[in-house]
């Protein structure tokens, strides 16, 4: 347990400054620990060649396909020895949190002890995906360490081609804008796919992001392939007491220019006695004018999500946003959490099925076209999908009637 | 020998045990909030309950000595209960006013800075490196280190025009996301390729359909199988490294960095927007990376002069337009910044829109 220290002048340059250092962190693991004291070694080294040093493998729990993402040096000399035995292994446990990331001091002083125990004394809160990581663990190890943290009540996440961590805002725990369930709504997505999560056996990853309003603070349209954010449908709430509160505060230049000129459809207007008028009409619930003034407008009161479909970043044909796919729908009784529930295994078999590999959602739906992919999951064709109508001609309209059709009665039931 | 344990699938946990007892109250409850000061947020329940939360930030790869340390901070000072922000700062919520400031005083002395909120640069959210990840061309938590120190005052300020949030990542997939600003490798050489390991380590059908430019194609080559690149139509992606180590992709002099400005994941104002190409060939310059800090301090001081209030980066470079965001910078415009890619030429400008 007394290993000596590398020399690490380029890391310890990371150590000065006010923001604060996982440098000194890693050195300080180091005194105790002598996987860190390794660690450090290797991570001098790739800070001197500019080159990273590990490799995948397969490590894993007993029952469980993912979850674990093993790492392995590649730095050995030249008999095949690693030149920094000690964190020849250092794999990483993905642990779901609760949703929102709430805690109390009390668990998370027992995971500190599991992983002092049996990892490097390394914990990330949170990765990109969302998973506390606890990082650092040699292949023995990850067995124990799993088997302790699941006896606290929690599971591993995603890794691979599978269901991945979903994440949630604060949402409904903290916060007026909140439209729904944000926690309920990611734990039922999430926990009704663990099978896809724990064996890895999609084309690709699947992620499930939840916000509860379109300030989308999980970014969810960008990131996740079924993107579940909160809304409402009836107009939104006006405390004109308030609003004259606010004008009388702020001044009306700050409120015409700051809130009602920046409205993106023109959709608010400043009266004569400094009241705020509001064409709910146009009003396309983008947040702004209640993120301005969060005491005197807040979202209505029949609210419910928005659907989108195929976020994700550039590999491999571009980034792609995720497409409406259902423009409102509540989401407060059993029913509509049901609703949801079925729509996204609908989904989720659609994509297993047809998806090729590697491919994410967004880029398939964009292979097959969305009309394709909305008949596939059972759901209508509704103009709020688009920015605009088709641009070009080529496309064969000899089912124009029967389509009209479905639509004149699609209306008539509503 | 006895049975193996089989892990019990629990899943994501329920939220209920690791609420805030206010916070438990008034779930779905809330009726607004304001922010008394940088770094903390007060919400006000319908209730009456109110419930203030101070946030810090932290490097967000732990030891567990700084770990405990929050913990004690939060039962001594707090209330018992955390919670952590998609950009690893620390929340620590108190249900009485007079808690608030012995909290601040407490977490500053230990080092930790108490901001993040509204019109600040909150904490950068970024990826693995050199750390812990297989397919890395730097590392983010370094170079994140490194910048945060630069830009400690912003974050415990709120004087930007409206929130910046920032972004790295080690590799153009791009697991850092989307940013105001991001900070990505963007490699410039094709593979070097190990042919006398792809037939062993490579399911070459696989890599060969993951290029999204078709550049790679099987051959033999020394009497083994392999795969060839087509360097003429290589983009240099590095999408054939994952499933092909022996397809080195990062290179320690020609591993660049590329800095994009104006991601916005909010509905707020204009629709969601994916961030732009400004800089590249920015060099991979570890430990302290100056030279992407620089271009960064430049664009933000650009941005803060010259923005209106809540203008996010990109909603900024809209209005003035590009031609003034590039003169502001002073950044050097290039043939690089023209979209070439499928569906680019809805990026170009097809109008008589010009300022002068």
């Amino acid at each position: 347990m007394a290993k000596p220290m590398h020399d690490t002048p380029m890391l310890d340059q990371l150590e000065s400054g006010p923001w604060p250092s996982f440098v000194t962190g890693l050195k300080r693991l180091a005194k105790d620990n002598d996987m860190m004291v390794d660690l450090l070694g290797q991570l001098e080294t790739s800070y001197e060649t500019r080159k990273g040093y590990w490799k995948g493998g397969t490590v894993g729990v007993i029952g469980y396909g993912g979850g674990i993402i093993p790492r392995f040096t590649e730095l050995k000399d030249e008999d095949g020895n690693p030149l920094f035995p000690e964190a020849a292994e250092f794999h990483t446990l993905r642990v779901m949190p609760p949703p929102g990331m709430h805690y109390d001091t009390n668990t998370i002083r027992k995971m500190c002890d599991i992983w002092e125990k049996y990892g490097s004394g390394l914990i990330a809160f949170h990765g990109q995906s969302g998973d506390i990581m606890f990082q650092g663990c040699s292949t023995d190890n990850v067995q124990p360490a799993f088997d302790e943290i699941n006896e606290m009540g929690f599971d591993l996440g995603g890794a691979g081609p599978a269901v991945r961590t979903g994440m949630s805002c604060v949402g409904a725990a903290r916060c007026e804008h909140s439209c729904f369930d944000e926690g309920r709504t990611m734990r039922m997505l999430v926990n009704n796919a663990l099978d896809d999560m724990h064996r890895p056996a999609l084309p690709y990853k699947f992620k499930y992001k939840v916000s509860g309003c379109p300030n989308d603070c999980m970014n969810s349209v960008q990131r996740a392939d079924l993107a579940t954010i909160g809304t409402w449908r009836d107009d939104m709430k006006v405390d004109q007491e308030e609003v004259k509160a606010f004008v009388a505060k702020h001044g009306r230049k700050y409120v015409i220019d700051n809130v009602i000129t920046r409205c993106p459809t023109q959709a608010l207007a400043l009266n004569d006695d400094d009241t705020l008028e509001v064409n709910n009409k146009d009003c396309v619930r983008c947040m702004h004018c209640i993120n301005v003034m969060t005491k005197a407008l807040a979202p209505g009161d029949d609210k419910g999500v928005t659907l989108l479909c195929g976020g994700k970043r550039t590999l491999k044909i571009g980034d792609l946003m995720g497409t409406v796919i259902v423009p409102f729908h509540k989401l407060e009784t059993d029913e509509d959490f049901e609703w949801l529930e079925e729509l996204a295994t609908e989904i989720l078999d659609f994509f297993a099925e047809n998806a090729l590999e590697h491919e994410r959602t967004g880029e398939m739906i964009e292979r097959i076209g969305l009309v394709n992919f909305l008949e596939g999951v059972g759901l209508e064709v509704d103009p709020n999908m688009i920015s605009h109508p088709r641009m070009n001609p080529y496309v064969r309209t000899d089912g124009w009637d029967e389509e009209v059709a479905k639509w004149e009665a699609r209306k008539a039931e509503a | 020998m006895s049975e193996p344990r089989m892990p019990i699938e629990s899943g994501v946990p329920e939220m209920d045990p690791y609420l805030h007892p206010v916070l438990k109250k008034n779930y779905g409850n809330w009726k607004w909030h304001d922010r008394p000061r940088p770094g903390v947020l007060h919400h006000v329940a319908h209730s009456g309950d109110e419930i203030w939360t101070v946030r810090a930030g932290t490097q967000r790869q732990m030891d567990v000595y700084t770990i405990r340390k929050l913990m004690d901070i939060a039962d001594e000072y707090a209330e018992g209960y955390v919670r952590f922000t998609i950009r690893s700062n620390i929340e620590f919520m108190v249900s009485e006013e007079s808690k608030v400031q012995p909290l601040i005083d407490k977490l500053t002395e230990e080092g930790f800075p108490i901001g993040g909120t509204g019109n600040s640069v909150s904490m950068i959210s970024h990826t693995q490196g050199w750390l812990h990840c297989d397919i890395p061309g730097t590392d983010a938590s370094g170079a994140v280190k490194a910048l945060m120190d630069d830009l400690y005052e912003e974050f415990v300020k709120e004087e930007m025009p409206n929130r910046v949030r920032i972004t790295t990542s080690c590799c153009q997939i791009n697991c850092g996301g989307q940013g105001d600003i991001a900070i990505n490798i963007q490699h410039t050489k094709p593979p070097k390729i190990d042919h006398s390991q792809v037939a062993n380590v490579c399911e070459r059908p696989s890599v060969v359909a993951r290029c999204p430019v078709a550049a790679i194609r099987p051959a033999m080559v020394n009497g083994k199988p392999s795969l060839e690149v087509d360097e003429k139509k290589c983009i240099c992606c590095g999408a054939c490294f994952p499933p092909c180590p022996p397809m080195q992709i990062n290179d320690p002099e020609h591993s660049k960095f590329a800095i994009w400005v104006g991601g916005k994941n909010s509905n707020a104002r204009s629709k969601p927007t994916f961030h732009k190409l400004v800089a590249a060939g920015v060099p991979n310059n570890p430990p302290r990376w100056p030279e992407v800090s620089e271009i960064v301090m430049k664009i933000l001081k650009a941005y803060k002069e010259d923005a209106k209030d809540w203008e996010r980066v990109g909603e900024w470079a809209e209005r003035i337009g590009w031609p003034r965001f590039f003169e502001k910078t002073g950044l050097p415009f290039t043939k690089y910044h023209i979209d070439n890619w499928r569906g680019g030429r809805a990026n170009l400008n097809a109008s008589a829109h010009i300022r002068f």
